[in-house]
């Protein structure tokens, strides 16, 4: 059993105890120490998890190196897939192949010509390969293995080259425990250990690392410096936790922890009103999105047939393609609105430059590098989901790949329209996920989640090297108060153009790797069809990028300066993480380099490596193309980039030849306030729907409540006293009290006629004694004599 | 003695006629009172001559009840004639109306 | 102990009903200057409940929960056949836990919180007298009795409501009476008549749900329609929930508290101990109505607090739309949605019961609830600030605390309810097709959620404070604030991370329940 790779869950626990520690302790040891005191925890936390998750990285390397076999592999395997078939028709879920079950647990990738080999007592071990290999190719690699393992495990590192043709597969490590049950099925929670999430868990650590160390500074004497480090250290326990879900429901829960610590970290100065707004905008935004979110993971739950959240299986359940595809599509499209929201598709992408408002420490963190790409993880980790909901390796067009697309464009023209330098990046970042966004759309796996890696770096490198610029800059973030820093920041100006070129995607910088894949991805394919609009977009972007940030480089570093004051370099703590971010963004895009260029490499096990080990194998799309290096594309896209930055730097270096043309031209005019009041979505969301829908609506509801419904209930009242007014007034005091009284009116005027008997003269009394007694016994002896 | 047991019973009827005359119409007190006992012993007239008819002795120890009780009787109605007079200086029972409704 | 069952004098459920009342009884011989010994009689009565009450807590089977454990049946009217019948089980245990809890909390705040014109003495009876009507109701088996202690409570919230109430107490209080007192009408109309129809002339929990098969269809929705309305008054449902927001907004803290915290709760756990088990099939022919009910009280509710200005009726309104995820959970009449429910009808409790712990302290404080006077409140008292800010995060269902587990589990319950085919009244469109827009709509309120809560929290908490409050000293938490808060704050968080706590419990009792209802 690989060490350490179970027990992942101690990198989120590590940092939820730092949160809490800094939560109690926090204020007491910054009294007492100072910050330096309270930094530590969050520090030495964090330190902790990044040789942690180098050290799983290392492990998982190991693992796809010498991939379990024979039992140990079906016990991972059935780890992994969680207690699936549990209960589902008490549910009442209609389980579509429940027959075949317990085969298709054993991979939905064995497809029914390997049905023999499943049963070989060494479980699957079928190669999972994207390339066309033939049938028969498949059939041997299994073999291979089979026997390598049993034979030695060194052999099979020897034939590591080999495997490269056909990767094995890799199950990835899993763990998990009982979160809760309901209707006798068990709900987990546990972790997931494979290519991705180690690749996920050093990215989130690193950057979290280095901005923890950058914040010592950035945010010295802060009101609320405790309040920052605890919400760092939640933020990463919640980032973590969500790239280690092994199921959606806990990638739901991580996700929405994200954020609120988000919410918390852009709301850091609460006392100025638009902070707050913005951090709001931030949480509202991303709860529309939620809600696709939700009703996604609902729907796969039901829909996946076996009551199971687990992700793996829901994965190999929607490849099996037993599913109901309508409903596969819209699961697949409502998570998708979780992504748009969350990693700032249009048209939810309004939030994330106002969220700019926050600390830029925190940008570079939680808006750049890691928070908002939990979206473009999202597809990547459900991308069984998203290939069988959207038909990705059957169509040219689709949802995904257009809004990813569109979204790429419209970010990178907005980001030539602002004067904030945060801002610019922002957009840029909004860009840039749209292209991770587009690369996974056009099923360009690889690609998406290497750009993302490499963006992680070079993008937190750029938003550190912002927050230095405006830390020497009194604190704006005004590029027309800025320009000429080149000469009083000699570091924050070389690592700022490194991360930009690798932003811009010259070779052989960062950028330029990850965005190639993507655009080579776009060009080939997947089954016969391009996505050429896609790879347009791309080109178009690419452009685009080099020259948005051509701009923000030169009118921040080169010419005059304009702000008043003398900037100065800032101090160690923020530039040795400038420096550390800029190294990264220069050769970390080799961890991909394209074996074909020279064969050389290819037979050291050198090329493609990231995919080798990042790219999995298990419950993912057999049929996945994975593009191959093209040299007129790289070149293409190289020229375009080398051409945006030279007209970016260009046209400011020459002085702004066409200034002014806003006021001229009517039509540039309504282009340029177009462009500046962001296309109007804010405007739409804010005046359109919560002004004049929402509001109203609450209004109206409160209206119907207080007026109608309590109208009902006050106005039943009302009349309820109204009528025992009336039955007071007449039945009441009339017949009832009526009656009573006219029984004392008969008694009283009765003994007003008998009291004229009472003479109290006694003799008077006899005689009528007398007669009485007569008349008595008259009756008597007349009724005697009629009875006789 | 069937004549004889006539006789008793008209005087016996007369005696009490004259008695209810007397309590009606006499208005001092003390006749009334005496009338009173008129009416008495003509009911012990007519016990008396039952209880000799029937052979029987519970007639006539009624009618020793009757005397006995009469004899009380007279005792109170005169000291209540007496008070009456002390306080309104008359036996004229038609004066005696306070308890007039 | 042999917990399985015993005699009315031997049990500790009758001990756990009745301290409160003897307490009350010793506190009426105290006079009433003695303050504090007023106030450490009630907390020790409380808390000896409490302790009575963690014992059963304890001696419960928790393997065999799905059955009624400690079941005490006596007589008690005989001649109409009513009986003590008492007993837990697994639904109605974490109802009992949130009341043991939650009356001493509402003492200790009331340690330095007794609402004008003061006398601790008759407030703190009060309270005491709810906390037996809320446990008795909570573990009576017998119709008749859960009717008597549904109304022990009514009258000493009548009188906390308007006594100790704000300016329109007399409205609120009468309107709270006369409402609660209509539904009671109602449902024991709807018990005399199961009574009688079922031909059974039982009263018992327990017995009913086999028996009440007889009563006719016709007859079966009558008998529901009344508890619906009932009950339904208490939960409260759209259109039936206009007294809450003015008897929140009106009650003291603390009975604003008791009253979202536990009282609430009588309705929603009636629909499920008494409603569903023995009218299933009427259930299933409401089932569409409910749930229609349930989700425009969701949106409807979030909409109404989207439209207030004052922070105490908004939070009012919020429990309407909360209740209304129960209800919906209610409504798919599956093993999970009834879990949903429970689950969020304690995590409602502690949330909202919280929240109006933070409001009353709030009025406390600024003299005002008025959401546009206040402000800045994190700058003032930080530690409130931010206690408001957890409860308003986990109200809005953040996963993570408590919240989420009723919201969530809901939505999903929505899904797949049972009797999926059954075409509705609705236009004639099926369960499940309705069923799923109220899905969808339901997910939507979660928005509605996030924004009136997260425009309180930041009007009141954020920014700073309004020139009015300025310069006015205002204190942070206090001690028997924190010993108050703190439990609570505790478990929101413990149940949020761990929900098998509840679930766990109530689990094993639903799903016999609900599959005997299914069946029949």
């Amino acid at each position: 059993m690989p060490y350490l790779l179970d027990k992942v869950w101690i990198l989120p626990a590590i940092m939820a105890g730092s949160f809490l520690l800094i939560l109690f302790f926090g204020k007491k040891l910054l009294a007492r120490f100072g910050e330096k005191a309270t930094a530590s925890i969050g520090i030495a936390s964090i330190a902790v998890c990044f040789i942690l998750s180098l050290f799983i990285a290392g492990q998982w390397i190991q693992r796809v190196n010498h991939p379990p076999t024979g039992a140990d592999m079906a016990a991972a395997e059935e780890a992994c897939l969680g207690p699936s078939e549990v209960a589902a028709e008490e549910m009442g879920v209609e389980v579509y192949a429940p027959a075949e079950h317990g085969e298709a647990s054993h991979g939905a990738e064995t497809e029914g010509d390997h049905s023999t080999e499943a049963d070989d007592g060494h479980g699957t071990s079928e190669p999972a390969d994207g390339e066309a290999t033939t049938s028969d190719e498949h059939g041997a690699a299994p073999m291979a293995t089979g026997e390598s393992a049993a034979a030695a495990t060194p052999t099979a590192a020897a034939a590591e080259p080999a495997a490269e043709e056909g990767h094995e597969e890799v199950i990835p490590v899993c763990a998990s425990m009982t979160w809760f049950e309901s209707d006798h099925i068990d709900f987990e929670v546990g972790t997931v250990l494979d290519g991705l999430s180690a690749m996920m868990l050093f990215t989130v650590t690193m950057i979290s690392l280095l901005v923890h160390l950058y914040s010592l500074e950035y945010l010295h004497k802060d009101v609320r410096f405790t309040h920052y480090y605890a919400f760092l250290s939640l933020f990463s326990a919640s980032m973590l936790f969500y790239v280690l879900s092994s199921n959606t429901l806990q990638m739901l829960v991580g996700w929405e922890l994200v954020g609120v610590c988000s919410f918390g970290l852009i709301g850091h100065w609460w006392e100025q009103r638009a902070n707050t707004d913005a951090a709001l905008k931030a949480f509202l935004t991303n709860r529309v999105g939620d809600t696709g979110l939700i009703i996604g993971v609902v729907v796969l739950f039901f829909a996946t047939g076996a009551a199971s959240f687990n992700v793996f299986f829901q994965n190999q359940q929607a490849l099996s393609g037993e599913l109901n595809t309508t409903l596969l599509l819209i699961a697949a499209l409502a998570l998708f609105w979780g992504v748009t929201s969350k990693s700032g598709q249009f048209p939810l992408h309004t939030w994330l430059p106002d969220a700019m408002a926050g600390p830029t420490p925190v940008s570079a963190l939680i808006h750049a590098a890691t928070m908002v790409v939990a979206g473009v993880y999202l597809i990547a980790r459900m991308y069984g989901v998203f290939w069988g909901g959207l038909e990705i390796g059957d169509s040219s067009i689709h949802y995904v790949a257009f809004i990813g697309g569109f979204t790429t464009i419209i970010g990178g023209i907005l980001a030539f329209v602002q004067q904030d330098l945060k801002k610019v990046l922002a957009y840029s970042t909004i860009s840039q996920l749209g292209y991770m966004v587009m690369a996974l759309g056009v099923g360009a796996w690889t690609a998406g989640v290497f750009h993302l890696f490499t963006h992680a770096f070079f993008k937190a490198c750029l938003f550190l090297g912002a927050g230095s610029v405006s830390h020497a800059c009194h604190h704006t973030f005004d590029m027309r108060e800025m320009g000429g820093l080149r000469k009083y920041m000699p570091s924050t100006h070389k690592t700022f153009l490194i991360a930009t070129i690798a932003l811009a995607g010259i070779f052989p910088f960062a950028g330029f790797w990850s965005k190639d894949e993507i655009l080579a991805g776009a060009a080939n394919g997947q089954g016969d069809k391009a996505y050429t609009l896609m790879l347009v977009m791309g080109l178009i972007t690419a452009f685009m990028t080099a020259a948005y940030m051509g701009r923000a480089y030169y009118k921040t570093f080169r010419g005059e300066y304009r702000g008043h004051g003398t900037p100065h370099e800032s101090p160690k703590i923020i530039t040795i993480p400038l420096w550390i971010l800029a190294v990264f963004a220069t050769v970390i895009g080799l961890v991909n380099f394209p074996g074909h260029i020279i064969g050389a490499v290819d037979d050291a096990g050198l090329a493609h490596r990231f995919e080798h080990y990042v790219q999995p194998t298990f419950a993912f799309p057999t049929d996945l193309e994975v593009a191959p290096f093209m040299y007129w594309l790289a070149g293409l896209s190289l020229v375009l980039a080398g051409f945006g930055l030279a007209i970016g730097i260009g046209y400011f270096a020459k002085g702004e030849p066409l200034k002014g043309m806003t006021e001229r031209n009517p039509l540039a005019r309504i282009g340029y306030v177009f462009l500046e009041k962001k296309y109007y979505l804010d405007a739409l969301y804010e005046s359109g729907i919560r002004d004049t829908v929402v509001m109203p609506l609450a209004r109206a509801a409160y209206w119907f409540n207080m007026k109608v419904l309590d109208g009902i209930v006050n106005g039943l009242g009302v009349a309820a006293r109204k009528f025992g007014t009336v039955l007071y007034r007449y039945v009441d005091q009339g017949v009832v009290d009526g009656a009573v009284n006219g029984t004392g009116l008969v008694s009283e005027e009765s003994g007003q006629f008998l009291r004229r008997l009472q003479t109290g003269k006694v003799q008077q009394y006899g005689a009528l004694l007398f007669g009485a007694a007569v008349i008595l016994a008259a009756i008597f002896v007349l009724t005697n004599a009629i009875n006789a | 003695m069937d004549l004889m047991l006539n006789q008793f019973l008209f005087l016996g009827a007369i005696l009490f006629c004259i008695g209810v005359y007397g309590v009606l119409a006499r208005r001092n007190a003390v006749m009334v009172l005496m009338s009173i006992e008129l009416i008495l012993n003509s009911v012990n007239i007519n016990l008396v001559a039952f209880s000799t008819m029937w052979g029987v002795a519970s007639g006539a120890v009624f009618a020793l009840f009757v005397i006995a009780v009469a004899a009380a009787e007279v005792g109170v109605g005169l000291a209540l004639v007496l008070m009456l007079y002390r306080n309104m200086r008359s036996i004229d029972v038609d004066r005696v109306d306070l308890m007039k409704g | 102990m042999d917990f399985t069952s015993g005699q009315f004098w031997t049990s500790p459920i009758t001990y756990m009903v009745f301290v409160p009342v003897v307490g009350a009884l010793v506190m009426l011989l105290v006079p009433k200057a003695n303050e504090t010994a007023h106030k450490v009689l009630a907390l020790v009565t409380s808390l000896v409940t409490a302790a009575i009450g963690i014992s059963i807590l304890t001696a419960f089977n928790y393997d065999s929960a799905g059955e009624l454990q400690g079941v005490v049946d006596t007589d008690w009217i005989p001649f109409i056949n009513a009986n003590w019948i008492v007993g837990v089980d697994g639904i109605s245990l974490p109802m009992i836990a949130l009341t043991l809890l939650i009356v001493p909390l509402c003492v200790v705040y009331s340690w330095d919180h007794i609402p004008s014109p003061g006398n601790a003495k008759a407030f703190l009876i009060l309270i005491l007298v709810l906390d037996t009507g809320m446990l008795g109701s909570f573990v009576a088996q017998d119709l008749i009795l859960f009717f008597v202690f549904f109304e022990v409570v009514l009258l000493p919230m009548y009188f906390m409501i308007g006594v100790w109430g704000g300016e329109n107490r007399q409205y609120a209080s009468i309107k709270f009476f006369l409402y609660t007192l209509f539904g009671s009408a109602l449902m024991i109309v709807a018990f005399i008549s199961l009574y009688f129809l079922s031909g059974a002339e039982t009263f018992s929990m327990i017995e009913l749900p086999g028996l009440a098969q007889s009563i006719t269809h016709g007859w079966q929705l009558v008998i529901f329609g009344g508890m619906l309305i009932g009950f339904g008054i208490k939960v409260p449902m759209f259109p039936v929930h206009t007294w809450l927001p003015d008897a929140h907004t009106q009650a003291p803290t603390v009975g604003s508290v008791i009253l979202a915290a536990v009282l609430l709760k009588l309705g929603t756990y009636g629909f499920i101990r008494i409603a569903i088990p023995i009218l299933p099939e009427a259930a299933r022919s409401y089932q569409w109505l409910i749930g229609l009910l349930a989700v425009i009280g969701i949106i409807y509710g979030a909409l109404c607090c989207l439209a207030q200005t004052d922070m105490k009726r908004l939070i009012a309104f919020s429990s309407v739309a909360h209740m209304g995820y129960v209800m919906l959970a209610i409504a798919t009449l599956t093993t999970f949605g009834i879990n949903a429910a429970i689950f969020g009808m304690v995590a409602h409790g502690l949330i909202t019961g919280m929240l109006f712990f933070v409001a009353g302290s709030t009025k406390e404080r600024y003299h005002t609830l008025e959401i546009k006077r206040l402000g800045g409140l994190l700058k003032q008292a930080p530690r409130m600030g931010w206690i408001l800010g957890l409860a308003t995060m986990a109200s809005l269902g953040l996963p993570g605390l408590a919240g989420f587990w009723g919201e969530f589990p809901a939505i999903l319950s929505a899904y797949d309810p049972t009797n999926a085919d059954y075409s509705t009244g609705f236009f004639g469109v099926s369960n499940l097709v309705l069923f799923r827009v109220f899905m969808v709509v339901a997910a939507i309120g979660t928005v509605f959620a996030a924004g009136y809560l997260l425009f309180l929290f930041q009007r009141v908490a954020f920014g700073v404070p309004s020139e009015e409050f300025e310069h006015e000293p205002i204190p942070d938490v206090n001690r028997f604030e924190w010993i108050a808060w703190v439990p609570m704050l505790v478990l929101i968080v413990v149940l949020g991370v761990y929900p098998n706590l509840i679930f766990s419990v109530t689990d094993s009792t639903v799903a016999p329940m609900m599959q005997l209802a299914a069946g029949g």
